[in-house]
């Protein structure tokens, strides 16, 4: 029986399907392509089969993902232009060819339907379409004006975690041009805590380990982590690990999909991660499984940590985390008996106003048990976005020039030599007047510390009187970044209505287009993603990969740094930008732009990443081995993959990259590592060095400082740099001298540039020397409260007051008894713009929600699948489907963050333009999250805070 | 010939929902309709497990036993397929199938696809091989290709497997093998999911 065949009916328009829209968009298409109406996958299915020859074959890009820190590899498959096709990279050594939800769907990006596709200026309360010339002219005028007003730091300049390398150091430049700090990306919300707290124990805030390496761990903690939806394939290698007999434990208040897989799961009160650690130590310490002669050898000040571990019996740490004493040991003697083992950390330990504090710890347990520098041990801290390690390493920060080099005048002198500008100039660039520091003292801004993007909206809506700038932020520049991700939601909107200027350059026109009543001075400028152009981009583990092109930028979006270089000509800086870099059609070279990343970076070796370097190890990724990362044979025979950082001296010296920090088995020259020597060489009479421990080959058998000119000709090395080289070192360290040679020489002898060192358990210029438990701002323990308070409050931080003692003092608790945490879901990203946008992804996760335990539940009058409006202490209030579920204990509610595009239970579909609002909107749950920042880094506390439910009518 | 299987690894999958996403990528797959899907048990709670399922390509398959046109064949690598310009809509198939694998479009039965919908083992369908029409009614032939189904070749984990049944034995075997000298401190050790009801012994 054959039936009719009926024709097909036509697209419903719901979106418009890759055809359509390439109709549509007149994008650079063979028209015997579009005469033929097919859609484009067959015809390269037609042709593969029939042989036909059109001229245009299909062509495998290699590309990386661009949602998460993993890296992984991607192959794009591009005919005439248009991607098609996405295979599996099998021999990438990140992923094997895996994917999760949001990697398997990258091709999305190539079809765009819901991308800002034009620039758009908002003319009383409508969206109209301009052309680039307009928008960079008015924009720039604008700024200009507000400059004359009010100084250069009335302008905020918010980076991103997604601009490639290249880009973020272009725009950290462009705004040292501008002369602000007021600069930032999403580091500050994700991992400052990491960063600030790692660095100050022993040297660099980065992973320490890789993803990889973990196939060497026999012991996983994971804490404050659920790589199963935020890294999934992370999980590909920890379940490698674990089948070959690592223990896996994971530590969270929520039964997550991680905790799933765990052989040990330990459910914590938020916000007692501190006190479950000491009770670790506490163990440890009472069953001699500390890790003596690493301790004598290469740690300070752990008696510091004894003496506050002492305070920290089973009893007290079931009282304070909620973890009773047998559940605490089991951990600890799994650990003791299992090394080297391997700590891994995320949000739930970061985003708490004691953060710093959080992350120092958990190094110090690490170094209790001897598990650093080892294959299998180290600090695996899943960094979140793509490029968020790369953004840190040499992009927008408010608190140091690229490089970590701080923003003292040394480094501000440093990076005029590498711009080849005139310090004076540069200088000239900021504002003259000296303002309040914070430490007893003034100083120019050019010297302070930005405001930092958690607190931007206090830069708009404080006192200027009370803010150690000139004016408050009159114009926002949000490049890359989604609003939604920080609290205080309701405090934001004013912000945003309050400016005289906001710009947003997105793929997407993201919340910061539509949170707000504005009614005119909003742009929206279209960016390209980074499929649509090339560079470096460095992934949790230091490594720095290539990406290539895969198609042209869609619609009439550009690439960022394109857009740096067009407002750099109109402000008036451009010359200055672009002195060593070329300059192709308003596009700055993007390698250009990485040898002058190379030039400068000497702190964290990025000085050895050519673009050369960087493109052959793409091409022969397949000859790395999956679990060390180094080639074997073939063209980058001895190197590790992507050269992690550092990667010293010039890349003609051909350092291969160092895998693992802190490696002693290692010498320098090959990837090892002692501690560096970061913080003097004495503390009160004690040595800081190490005490014999040095990396294999080392000439010296000891400790030593970080090598200077002086130091060198005190060796009686000065004589092995060469007459240039002496040049250039002279009066200069191993993090100033251009040339290179200091380091070179260093290395030679078998020494670490920056010295050999003790990691240090007491960190004596923060707060709080030796980490102790702070209770969260809110938080409904009052008993503890009392004996674990927060800091007192601040006048000058990060140019801004702050509150802790006067806030934490209000008691929340009877009205607001729920505690509150949020986190991710696999399918989205950051505050999902693009995520909610793309359809495949989308269709999974439609709703925004809150999971709430059956017992608050039924308290409340909730049923599963229900509305509910979730109110904060605040004053914010959301209104979202409640779900009801085991996986959070009785008295927490979890929130996902991805959402947004609702307000208060309003859709705000009609204020985004037109065809750009995503498929899936949702309140997001930063409306509710409340005011709490890090006592280092300013860093938001949103994993523990307070709220209620109330049942919707 | 081969004969072609999956298997999901549930000491493996995590639910990041890769495969489905791969499959919509890769098909085109249009909203609504779910070829692959991940089924979660115990969802939140101690025993929570994950497995990644579609059609399972039967031996002996109930779709095709009571179609009432006759749409389904079997191919020589053992893929179970349907013929769209046979198939009437009826959903019977739906009422036979143990795993839900048959979809329907959700703009009525003769939609953008038309019919019944599933997944094909990224094998194509009766029309020529690689042809036009044979990607607009199901998707990519990537056996034609020379490569298996996406969905399990992009798996986060590789807990989805795919390919010559022989072969995704091995694979498993080999892993099951390696856990079970896991030295263990759960009890039971770690076997298969559903292996204590099929051979006995203690539940999972």
């Amino acid at each position: 029986m054959k039936l009719i065949r009926r024709p097909l009916p036509q697209d419903d328009g719901q979106g418009m399907d890759r055809r359509t829209f390439l109709k549509g968009s007149g994008a650079a298409v063979g028209s015997s392509v579009l005469a033929g109406s097919l859609s484009f996958r067959m015809i390269r299915r037609a042709e593969a089969h029939e042989g036909h020859d059109h001229g245009d074959e299909v062509r495998q890009i290699k590309t990386v993902c661009t949602h998460c820190s993993v890296g992984c590899g991607v192959i794009a498959e591009v005919r005439n232009g248009v991607w098609m096709g996405q295979e599996p990279a099998f021999d990438h050594p990140f992923n094997l060819g895996a994917h999760c939800a949001k990697g398997a769907s990258v091709r999305e990006h190539g079809r765009g339907d819901k991308r800002l596709k034009y620039p758009l200026k908002k003319i009383d309360g409508r969206w109209r379409r301009i052309s680039w010339e307009q928008a960079i002219e008015e924009i720039g005028a604008k700024l200009l004006t507000l400059r004359e007003q009010s100084g250069p730091d009335s302008v905020y300049w918010l980076g991103s975690s997604k601009h490639n390398n290249e880009q973020a150091y272009l725009l950290r430049k462009f705004v040292a041009l501008w002369g602000t700090n007021n600069v930032d990306h999403q580091a500050r919300i994700c991992h400052s805590t990491t960063v600030a707290g790692v660095a100050n124990t022993w040297g660099y805030g980065a992973m320490t380990n890789s993803y990889n390496d973990i196939h060497n761990s026999r012991a996983i903690l994971i804490i404050g982590g659920n790589p199963a939806e935020a890294h999934p394939v992370s999980m590909q290698h920890i379940f490698r690990a674990k089948e070959k007999g690592a223990r896996l434990i994971v530590v969270d208040p929520r039964f997550t999909r991680t905790a799933a897989h765990a052989d040990q799961y330990v459910r914590i009160r938020p916000g007692g991660d501190i006190p479950f650690v000491y009770g670790l130590l506490w163990h440890i310490f009472e069953n001699g499984w500390e890790n003596r002669e690493f301790i004598k050898q290469r740690v300070y000040g752990m008696d510091a940590i004894r003496a506050e571990t002492k305070k920290w019996p089973p009893e007290e740490v079931e009282r304070v985390c909620g973890v009773p004493r047998d559940q605490v040991f089991q951990v600890a003697r799994t650990l003791a008996e299992h090394r080297p083992g391997t700590v891994v950390w995320c949000m739930g330990i970061t985003q708490h106003h004691h953060g710093n504090n959080q992350t120092r710890l958990l190094c110090i347990l690490q170094l209790a048990l001897g598990n650093m520098g080892v294959a299998g041990g180290g600090t695996n801290i899943f960094r979140g976005h793509d490029n968020v390690q790369g953004a840190t390493d040499v992009g927008p920060n408010a608190h140091t020039l690229p490089g970590y080099y701080g923003l003292s005048e040394e480094a501000w002198r440093h990076w005029a030599r590498v711009w080849d500008v005139d310090y004076d100039w540069l200088s000239a660039r900021f504002d003259p007047a000296e303002y309040d520091d914070g430490k007893g003292g003034k100083a120019r801004t050019m010297f302070q510390a930005g405001i930092p993007v958690s607190r931007w909206i206090d830069g708009v809506l404080e006192d200027k009187a009370n803010l150690s700038q000139k004016d408050n932020i009159r114009a926002m520049i949000f490049w890359g970044h989604a609003p939604n991700s920080q609290t205080r939601g309701l405090e934001m909107k004013r912000a945003f209505e309050k400016l005289d200027l906001l710009v947003v350059i997105d793929p997407y026109p993201t919340v910061s287009a539509v949170m707000h009543e504005r009614r005119d001075d909003t742009y929206l400028l279209p960016a390209c993603t980074q499929f649509e152009t090339r560079g470096s981009v460095t992934a949790s583990n230091r490594s720095v990969q290539w990406r290539n092109r895969v198609i042209e930028p869609l619609f009439e979006s550009q690439p960022d740094h394109v857009t740096m270089y067009q407002l750099a000509k109109k402000l008036g800086f451009a010359a200055e930008l672009t002195k060593h870099i070329r300059v192709e059609e308003d596009e700055p070279v993007i390698e250009d732009i990485l040898r002058e990343i190379n030039r400068g970076t000497w702190t964290i070796g990025y000085s050895g990443h050519s673009p050369e370097r960087l493109k052959r190890q793409q091409e022969n990724w397949h000859t790395f081995d999956t679990t060390t990362l180094k080639a074997e044979g073939g063209p980058c025979d001895g190197e590790y993959y992507g050269l992690p950082w550092p990667c010293w001296g010039t890349p003609e010296l051909g350092h291969p990259g160092t895998p693992i920090l802190y490696d002693l088995s290692k010498p320098v020259a090959g990837g090892g590592l002692p501690f560096r020597a970061r913080f003097g060489v004495e503390r009160d009479g004690v040595s800081l060095l190490a005490e014999g421990s040095y990396t294999r080959d080392s000439e010296i058998k000891d400790g030593y400082p970080e090598f200077s000119d002086a130091l060198l000709k005190k060796l009686g090395w000065w004589d092995d740099l060469t007459p240039v080289e002496k040049q250039a070192a002279e009066g200069r360290n191993w993090k100033t001298d251009l040339s290179g040679g200091i380091q070179r020489v260093a290395i030679a002898h078998g020494c670490a540039p920056f010295g050999n060192a003790k990691a240090r358990c007491v960190v004596w210029t923060f707060p709080d020397p030796v980490p102790v438990h702070r209770e969260p701002i809110y938080s409904n323990r009052r008993d503890l409260v009392e004996r674990y308070p927060t800091y007192a409050d601040r006048g000058r931080f990060f140019r801004l007051p702050t509150r802790y003692a006067s806030l934490q003092q209000i008691d929340f608790s009877h009205r607001f008894p729920l505690v509150m945490t949020s986190g991710r879901l696999v399918e989205y990203e950051g505050g999902g713009a693009e995520t909610r946008s793309n359809p495949w992804l989308a269709e999974l996760q439609q709703e925004m929600f809150v999971e709430v335990h059956p017992a608050d539940a039924n308290d409340a009058g909730l049923r599963h699948g229900g509305k509910v409006w979730v109110e904060g202490p605040e004053g914010g209030r959301i209104l979202v489907t409640c779900f009801v579920t085991r996986r959070v204990p009785r008295g927490t509610v979890f929130m996902p963050f991805h959402f947004g595009g609702r307000w208060q239970g309003e859709d705000l579909q009609d204020r985004y333009p037109e065809g750009t609002a995503p498929y899936v909107r949702g309140e997001s749950c930063n409306v509710v999250f409340t005011y709490g920042y890090d006592s280092v880094t300013m860093m938001q506390e949103t994993k523990v805070s307070l709220c209620r439910l109330k049942r919707e009518g | 010939m081969a004969r072609m299987k999956f298997l999901c690894d549930d000491e493996r999958c995590i639910e990041c929902n890769a495969c489905v996403t791969a499959c919509k990528n890769e098909n085109d797959v249009p909203w609504g309709v779910n070829r692959r899907r991940v089924v979660t048990l115990n969802d939140g709670q101690p025993g929570e497990k994950s497995i990644s399922v579609a059609c399972m390509h039967c031996t002996d398959p109930p779709c095709a036993a009571v179609c009432p046109v006759d749409c389904f064949y079997i191919t020589e690598d053992g893929v179970v397929l349907h013929d769209k310009d046979l198939c009437i809509g009826c959903g019977y198939c739906f009422y036979a199938c143990p795993f839900g694998a048959p979809q329907f479009p959700q703009d009525g039965a003769f939609g953008a696809r038309g019919k019944m919908d599933k997944c094909t083992f990224c094998a194509g369908g009766p029309e020529e091989d690689l042809s036009e029409a044979e990607f607009e009614k199901y998707g990519r032939n990537r056996l034609a290709e020379g490569k298996l189904p996406l969905c399990a070749e992009m798996c986060s984990t590789k807990a989805l497997l795919a390919g010559d049944g022989d072969i995704i034995a091995d694979i498993f075997r080999e892993r099951v093998v390696r856990r079970a000298g896991r030295d263990d401190d759960r009890k039971p050790p770690a076997s298969p999911w559903g292996w204590g009801q099929a051979y006995g012994g203690k539940k999972p």
